[in-house]
């Protein structure tokens, strides 16, 4: 764009003919008439370069927002919930004067570009979001999709990915305690890497995005700009990839989690002297963003001075400026008191801090550059009035076959022999075998507060040490259900998550979700998004359980093909005393194996299709909330009166996965006997929701009888913990070691 | 009187709070001590905690260890003052040349983390009197530089001298010289190992194992009974 001369709010209303470079920038033609109406002009280069990014997709929400406001509207009474959707994260109060806050995002599109910095870069963003709610972060969980496991590029991907999560959350100090790792052909040219925080603090901490107060200043601290990043949000996150286009490399951020370090110890630090008014961290669209949505939510507008910002590249223009993703920088809004002291403790910490501006009586977002005025606008028309898309959406036209295309009728093991193999072939399969390889390259034990992590159904952090208390976080999804039926596959997810966190013993509270989905220009995927949100709105409001924020993926397609609809929902728990909680790990021989919910003949979506038949059709499982509520609500009480000493949900590869996974991570094996009514098949493979299978100690059994009984919860005997190895009676006996070998053995025989 | 233990933190270390909190567990009393600080606030004893001191990067603990408060820790650690490096604190101690040897990469080039099995093999420094010679115990392992290397003259004379402190047990999960997961100085008040024992000192949390409660014990009867 021309550069001489300074392309000034004045000159801009000078030269009202000049061409600008907004179809390069990523907005549409209708969305640049719109900034030129909005600001009565042509906007400056400037003025350009943010609302480009502020009003990508990625940033704006503007083709899901219409369809995220049922959160909202079908939010659940809750008195729980201290902040909503809306700010950086939500939070919620757990007790005892604690506040947690948590949040599941994105970072797919820079992970397949660039898998090392794009993961590492995706737990940098949610750990800033963390941090700048006023908390300090606890625990950081990962869920992963990549390709087939035996594709070639799956092994570029999935390492670097890895690397990266490892590389940047181990330096923070952050213990990774949960998250998934799955395997799909249909992320093959779009991995998902989702990336969440839990954070804790005291309600008295809770810091918002605002600037308020004239006279305030604004400081930005953290590290140096610089040109890398610059257009992620809306070039990278919010476009299809193309093989025709060039490489979209330099818009992925490098990270340095030394850096974020230092900037969540200062920051927490300025905190407890009470030293900030608003603060925002840069991440999507940096200080564009920063800038516009601190303005916009306080209560006056700011005038910055970009001259000011300290650079890592002298060269960059004010637009590069503006839109730059460097990484490890955040924004705080100080009291003129009060600025000596923040810089003070920025020092200490060798953050580099800057006053770069400040909050004004006005309302405009004014910002300045070799004294000449080159951004002048209504901060609330960048940050929040956007461009909203009511995109057309429509049931595509292949669903009813898929459905159609029932699971159900694939043909199933005939022999004992037959049924063995199969059971064998689905432990070692990459997607139910254990994932070890993976997260022993993340740190579990740091901070000395992990009380659960995985393999375990979910993570479990103890946040007070003189009472005990504690925080659980599961995140869940399950791309193949959502295809079949995205409302129900929503539902599922969060069915999942929320069984997940009552089989430690913990109580579900809160949702965060992570939504991604192909391109929303295709009405195909908007109407799977549209029901996937829908789905998990209602489910939402029926279980008391309101979503506190999260993330939206868009265009997660290659061509033509786009990603199985895969909304990702994480459920917070809080548990009163964490030496209540339940482990995975079968715990002492002779104890009763008791399967709770009932299972009936589904096979939709399931892991068994999969794997013996490549298969996907029919229908997921039936979502039954009220018996999800009444499962956990068994699940938390048995855990808190020590009538269980093991619990495990039972989700995909059915009761045979569970029962396996429970034996091989307590070196004890269990015999199982076919129910009545039930064939050996169905038993162990169905993949019924609302079911667990839980251990009792003999001296529990009637106690934990009779609750079951008194509350309608069906409880089926179906073994005991035995041996060493998993014998399902009249069928076959598997040693613990054959086991071990295949569940252990595959993905690092596939990727180390 | 309780023992006064000093922990450091270094921009960038990691486990300070959790050592902070082993130390109280075992009861003696945690000091806050600060790298730009030439000052050890006369504390009893110094542990150098895990982490990433000043990103490791360059060499991990090749820039803590030209830290102010290095100063005053390495004459003293030179007088007899007991001090513990674990992990990142274990390569900060070779490089400020308290302990001989070095980390190098793992030798699977990976960041490891893992329920570690151990024997301790001198049960006579400082850091290591509660524990039994030959005793095997459980401690988390957690690094992506734990490979601990020497020239052989160097491991002929730590092994000769009794001063090889633990050796990994089962598994070599890092490529280790002669299984070597930890080693002490000529006088035994130097002590530096790879694996956490701040990490195993309650049965709640972590691997639900206590094993590495003795580390603190040790020097905290060590300097109550001086």
């Amino acid at each position: 764009m021309s550069r001489t001369p300074l392309d000034t709010v004045e000159h801009a209303a000078a030269t009202p003919d000049v061409e600008l470079p907004w179809a390069e920038l990523g907005l549409k033609k209708d969305e640049y008439e719109r900034v030129v109406e909005i600001l009565g002009r042509r906007p400056t280069g400037a003025e350009l370069a943010m609302y480009s990014v502020m009003w990508s997709e990625h940033c704006s929400y503007k083709s899901s927002k219409v369809h995220l406001r049922q959160f909202g509207e079908k939010a659940p009474e809750n008195d729980a919930l201290l902040v909503g959707i809306g700010e950086n994260a939500g939070v919620v109060d757990v007790g005892q004067g604690y506040a947690v806050t948590f949040k599941v995002e994105s970072h797919n599109h820079p992970s397949y570009v660039e898998p090392y910095q794009g993961a590492a870069t995706g737990v940098g963003g949610i750990v800033r979001d963390i941090i700048a709610m006023g908390a300090r972060p606890v625990a950081v969980v990962d869920p992963l999709r990549f390709g087939a496991a035996d594709h070639p590029d799956t092994k570029r991907v999935l390492p670097g990915v890895v690397a990266g999560i490892g590389g940047y959350g181990n330096c923070l100090g952050l213990p990774n305690i949960g998250g998934e790792v799955v395997f799909d052909s249909c992320y093959q040219g779009n991995p998902l890497v989702n990336a969440g925080c839990i954070g804790v603090m005291r309600h008295e901490d809770i810091h918002l995005a605002k600037a308020s107060g004239a006279g305030n200043k604004v400081i930005l601290y953290g590290a140096r700009t610089g040109g890398d990043g610059i257009g992620g949000a809306s070039i990278l996150a919010s476009e299809t990839f193309d093989d025709a286009k060039p490489s979209k490399r330099p818009a992925v951020q490098v990270g340095d989690p030394f850096q974020e370090k230092l900037l969540i110890e200062c920051t927490l630090e300025a905190f407890r002297e009470k030293l900030v008014v608003g603060i925002q961290d840069l991440g999507a669209a940096g200080l564009s963003c920063a800038t516009s949505e601190l303005a916009s939510n306080g209560s006056g507008g700011m005038r910055v001075t970009l001259d000011d910002v300290p650079l890592r590249d002298s060269t960059l223009s004010p637009e590069e400026i503006l839109m730059s993703e460097s990484q490890e920088r955040m924004c705080a809004v100080v009291e003129p008191g009060k600025v000596d002291r923040f810089l003070e403790i920025c020092e200490k910490w060798d953050v580099i801090a800057t006053v770069i501006g400040e909050v004004t009586d006005g309302d405009r977002l004014e910002i300045y550059w070799h004294g000449g005025k080159i951004v002048d606008v209504d901060p609330r028309t960048v940050a929040h009035e956007g461009p909203v898309y009511e995109r057309p959406y429509a049931r595509p036209s292949w669903q009813d076959a898929l459905q159609a295309d029932d699971a159900n009728k694939l043909p199933r093991p005939q022999t004992s022999e037959e049924l063995r193999d199969q059971v064998l072939k689905l432990v070692g399969s990459p997607n139910q075998a254990s994932k070890s390889w993976i997260t022993s390259q993340y740190d579990h034990f740091v901070q000395g507060n992990t009380v659960l992590a995985q393999p375990e159904d979910s993570g479990m952090i103890r946040i007070d040490e003189e009472t005990g208390l504690g925080v659980a976080l599961a995140t869940d999804g399950n791309g193949r259900y959502a295809k079949l039926d995205p409302y129900a596959g929503a539902q599922l997810a969060l069915a999942e998550a929320y069984r997940n966190v009552a089989t430690t013993g913990a109580k579900p509270l809160a949702v965060s979700d992570c939504l991604n989905f192909g391109s929303p220009e295709d009405p195909a995927v908007m109407w799977q998004f549209a029901e996937a949100v829908r789905g998990l709105a209602d489910a939402c409001q029926q279980l008391g359980t309101p979503v506190t924020g999260g993330n939206v993926s868009l265009y997660n397609q290659t061509g033509e093909a786009a990603i199985h609809p895969t909304p990702v929902v994480a459920v917070l728990g809080v548990i009163d005393d964490v030496a209540r909680r339940t482990p995975v790990a079968f715990q002492e021989e002779g104890q009763l194996l008791y399967l709770l919910g009932d299972t009936h003949e589904e096979f939709g979506g399931s892991a068994w299709s999969q794997v013996i038949h490549d298969h996907l059709g029919g229908l997921p499982p039936k979502v039954d909330l009220e018996r999800e509520r009444l499962l956990a609500e068994i699940l938390i009480a048995a855990s808190r009166d020590g009538m269980i000493d093991s619990a495990h949900d039972l989700s995909d590869g059915g009761l045979i996965q569970a029962v396996v996974e429970s034996a091989l991570l307590g070196g004890k094996g269990a015999r199982l006997i076919v129910p009545d009514g039930l064939d050996a098949f169905t038993f162990l493979f169905s993949e019924s929701a609302g079911r667990a299978v839980v251990a009792v100690p003999r001296s529990e059994e009637v106690r934990f009888n009779d609750m079951c009984g008194a509350r309608g919860l069906p409880a089926t005997r179906i073994g005991v913990v035995d041996g060493d190895s998993v014998d399902v009676q009249g069928e076959f006996t598997l040693s613990l070691s054959k086991l071990r070998e295949l569940h252990e053995g595959t993905i690092p025989a596939l990727l180390a | 009187m309780t023992a006064r233990i000093g922990v450091v933190t270094f921009p960038g270390s990691l486990d300070d709070r959790d050592t902070q909190r082993a130390i109280r567990l075992a009861g003696a009393e945690p000091v806050a001590l600060w790298h730009k600080d030439k000052d050890l606030k006369q504390v009893d004893a110094v542990v150098l905690c895990g982490g990433f001191s000043y990103g490791d990067y360059l060499r991990a603990g090749a820039i803590a260890r030209f830290s102010p408060v290095m100063e005053p820790l390495i004459e003293q650690a030179k007088a007899g003052l007991p001090v513990l490096g674990i992990c990142n604190g274990f390569q900060i101690l070779t490089e400020a040349h308290l302990l001989p040897g070095t980390m190098l990469r793992n030798n699977h080039l990976h960041f490891i983390c893992r329920d570690q099995k151990l024997r301790v093999e001198n049960a006579e420094t400082a850091w290591t009197s509660d524990y039994t010679a030959g005793q095997e115990i459980h401690i988390p392992l957690k690094n992506i530089d734990g490979q601990y290397v020497a020239d052989q003259r160097t491991l002929d004379t730590l092994e000769s001298e009794g001063r090889v402190a633990f050796r990994y047990l089962d598994v070599n999960p890092n490529g280790s010289n002669n299984d070597i997961a930890g080693v002490a100085n000529e006088a035994g008040n130097v002590v530096g190992l790879m694996p956490h024992p701040e990490h195993a000192v309650e049965p709640l949390v972590g691997t639900g194992r206590t094993d590495g409660l003795p580390f603190f014990t040790s020097i905290l009867k060590k300097l109550v009974n001086a």
